[in-house]
């Protein structure tokens, strides 16, 4: 089954307002120093990047590590200067890859 | 009613102890920053990022939780004192534990578009250790913040 | 593993030993608190906000599943029970339900797998798999807030009764039952984590000490084990009387599927 991924966006905003976003996405985050039933390490199996653009420009970026939870969450905020579209992306091990889009109008 | 909390501090080693073979429901209690020394590989990451500049303490601050009810999703919060415009902002922050198998948590990229530097995140903390984030301006300053988290861990509920 | 045993069994003397309450006495209506009440804000707000509650990508998962085809009959769930918003509103609040296919209560995840066997013709999902955690989480997070309902009546009442014995009967190593934790000493704490009454309110929930969504089952066989008392496989008739004593004395209390727990 494909990750699931929650983004919250706020639909509206004024030209200018600093505005929260949220994600969520489902990922088990497999360390890669645990060891399983027979001792042997699992492979490392985590997301490593998280990128957000805002109409194509990127505004935050982040590279995940083990320590980071099961289904990353992460929020931060940008600054509300168009109407368009924000994307968020996921990458990690394993040919790992989400993207969610949400649109915003900006007045 | 009674609260068991004291007899456990007592037994915090025991439940140490317990925890690598229990996995983490913790307590966790946070003591105030402390700049002891830390352990080398943690030195290490954080020259990977900051090379030899000087570090200044204040600008940024770490939030955790005084009550951490489970040490794999610890809530951390990280805020920077910046204008963020052009002129003046928080270029990255930099996220590191002592005593992980491997230093680094998470790095973020931010900006003037990102008007605020105010981010929250979920961690894993599944020992004591100091939890401490790095800021980069744009002027090239680099300052820190770091807090003690003590991670009591107790045995846990799942069979194994 | 043994290594940890004993440590359970200090904490759980000390706990018990301390206590200042009398025995057994079922909590009263008025004092009833959900689990969510005895956790700390960073976890209640990780419950109530979607965007943060992992619990959501469940339901999300679910969601799709209820709207898939499978099995002989080509049908998927929407096929026959159409917009879940109103068909299975309060539904998971009544479960386990009596059946009379089989002559004994249900529970919900045994409900959804009787109609993908019956009216899918597929093959049941096995217990604790993600596909059936996800569409009993979908069908729970509809009774959001509806108050808990399981029928107390001739056919459920023997089974309710069951579960009350197995909740108050000591049992395993530690010989103790369940009610000396859940309805003598909730407000107690346990290794720095509170009791809490065990009111079955949230399930599925997204355990943050599993990293994933997990059935009440799940969570009660975490106890047992806790107890060293045996575990009865997933699925057992006890554990489905334990679930429907549970919801029974939960009764009126608001659903929160999926809610989070430590
Ligand atoms: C071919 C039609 C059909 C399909 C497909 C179907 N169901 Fe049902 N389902 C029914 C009928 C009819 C009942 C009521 C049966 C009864 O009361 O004996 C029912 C009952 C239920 C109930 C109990 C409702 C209550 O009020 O107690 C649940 C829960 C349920 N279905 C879930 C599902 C799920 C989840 C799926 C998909 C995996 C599904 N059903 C697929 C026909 C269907
Ligand atoms: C020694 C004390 C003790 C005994 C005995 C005990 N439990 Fe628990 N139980 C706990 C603690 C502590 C927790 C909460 C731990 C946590 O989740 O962090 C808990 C949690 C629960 C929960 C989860 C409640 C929620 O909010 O989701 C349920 C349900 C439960 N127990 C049922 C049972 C049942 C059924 C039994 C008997 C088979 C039992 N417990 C025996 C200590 C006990």
């Amino acid at each position: 089954m494909t990750a699931r991924a929650l983004i919250n966006v706020p639909p509206k905003a004024k030209r200018g307002e600093i505005i929260g976003i949220k994600s969520l996405i489902s990922h088990e985050m497999e360390t890669g120093f645990r060891p399983d039933a027979t001792g042997q390490p699992i492979p490392r199996n985590i997301i490593k990047e998280f990128v957000c653009t805002y109409n194509g420009v990127e505004v935050f970026r982040a590279e995940f590590f083990p320590a980071m939870s099961a289904n990353p969450f992460v929020s931060f905020t940008t600054v509300a200067n168009e109407s368009g579209t924000i994307t968020m992306t996921w990458t990690g091990d394993n040919g790992f890859f989400a993207t969610e889009s949400v649109a915003i109008t900006v007045e | 009613m009674t609260d068991t909390l004291p007899l456990m501090a007592t037994r915090r080693r025991f439940l140490i102890g317990a925890a690598g073979l229990a996995g983490g429901m913790a307590l966790v209690t946070m003591l105030p920053g402390r700049t002891a020394a830390t352990p080398a590989s943690m030195q290490a990451a954080v020259k990977a990022v900051a090379g030899d500049a000087p570090m200044n303490k204040g600008r940024i601050k770490i939030e955790l939780p005084p009550l951490v009810e489970n040490g794999n999703a610890v809530p951390l919060g990280i805020k920077v004192e910046s204008p963020m415009t052009d002129a003046g902002h928080v270029k990255a922050i930099h996220v590191f534990t002592e005593k992980n198998p491997q230093p680094n948590v998470v790095s973020f990229q931010l900006g003037p578009r990102a008007g605020t530097a105010n981010i929250s995140t979920r961690m894993r903390l599944a020992d004591t250790q100091v939890v401490l984030a790095i800021a980069e301006m744009s002027d090239g300053s680099f300052w820190r913040d770091e807090v003690e988290v003590v991670v009591t861990m107790a045995a846990c509920l799942e069979e194994s | 593993m043994i290594a940890w045993m004993p440590v359970w069994r200090i904490v759980a003397a000390a706990a018990i030993v301390c206590a200042t309450y009398p025995a057994i006495a079922e909590i009263p209506m008025s004092e009833r608190k959900s689990g969510y009440e005895f956790m700390g804000p960073d976890s209640r707000a990780m419950q109530d906000e979607d965007t943060a509650n992992p619990g959501m990508l469940s339901v999300l998962d679910g969601e799709a599943l209820w709207k898939r085809k499978a099995g002989a009959a080509g049908k998927s769930c929407a096929d026959c029970h159409s917009d879940a918003r109103t068909s299975m509103k309060g539904v998971a609040a009544r479960y386990p339900a009596f059946s009379p296919a089989v002559n004994r209560p249900v529970n919900l995840e045994q409900r959804i797998n009787m109609c993908r066997t019956d009216r899918q013709q597929a093959k049941p999902f096995p217990y604790e798999s993600k596909d059936l955690l996800s569409l009993a989480t979908f069908v729970g997070r509809q009774s959001r807030g509806q108050p808990i309902s399981v029928a107390d009546d001739e056919n459920t009442r023997p089974f309710i009764d069951n579960g009350r014995a197995a909740f108050t009967r000591r049992q395993g190593q530690l010989n103790l039952s369940c009610a000396q934790c859940h309805d003598d000493n909730w407000s107690g704490r346990l290794a720095g984590s509170p009791i809490t009454q065990a009111q079955p309110t949230g399930y599925p929930i997204y355990r943050l000490e599993w990293q994933s969504v997990g059935s009440l089952q799940r969570r009660l066989r975490n106890c047992l084990t806790g107890l060293r008392a045996e575990s009865p496989a997933l699925g057992a008739p006890q554990l489905v009387d334990l679930e429907l004593y549970l919801m029974w004395r939960a009764r009126g209390m608001p659903m929160e599927t999926p809610a989070v727990r430590p």
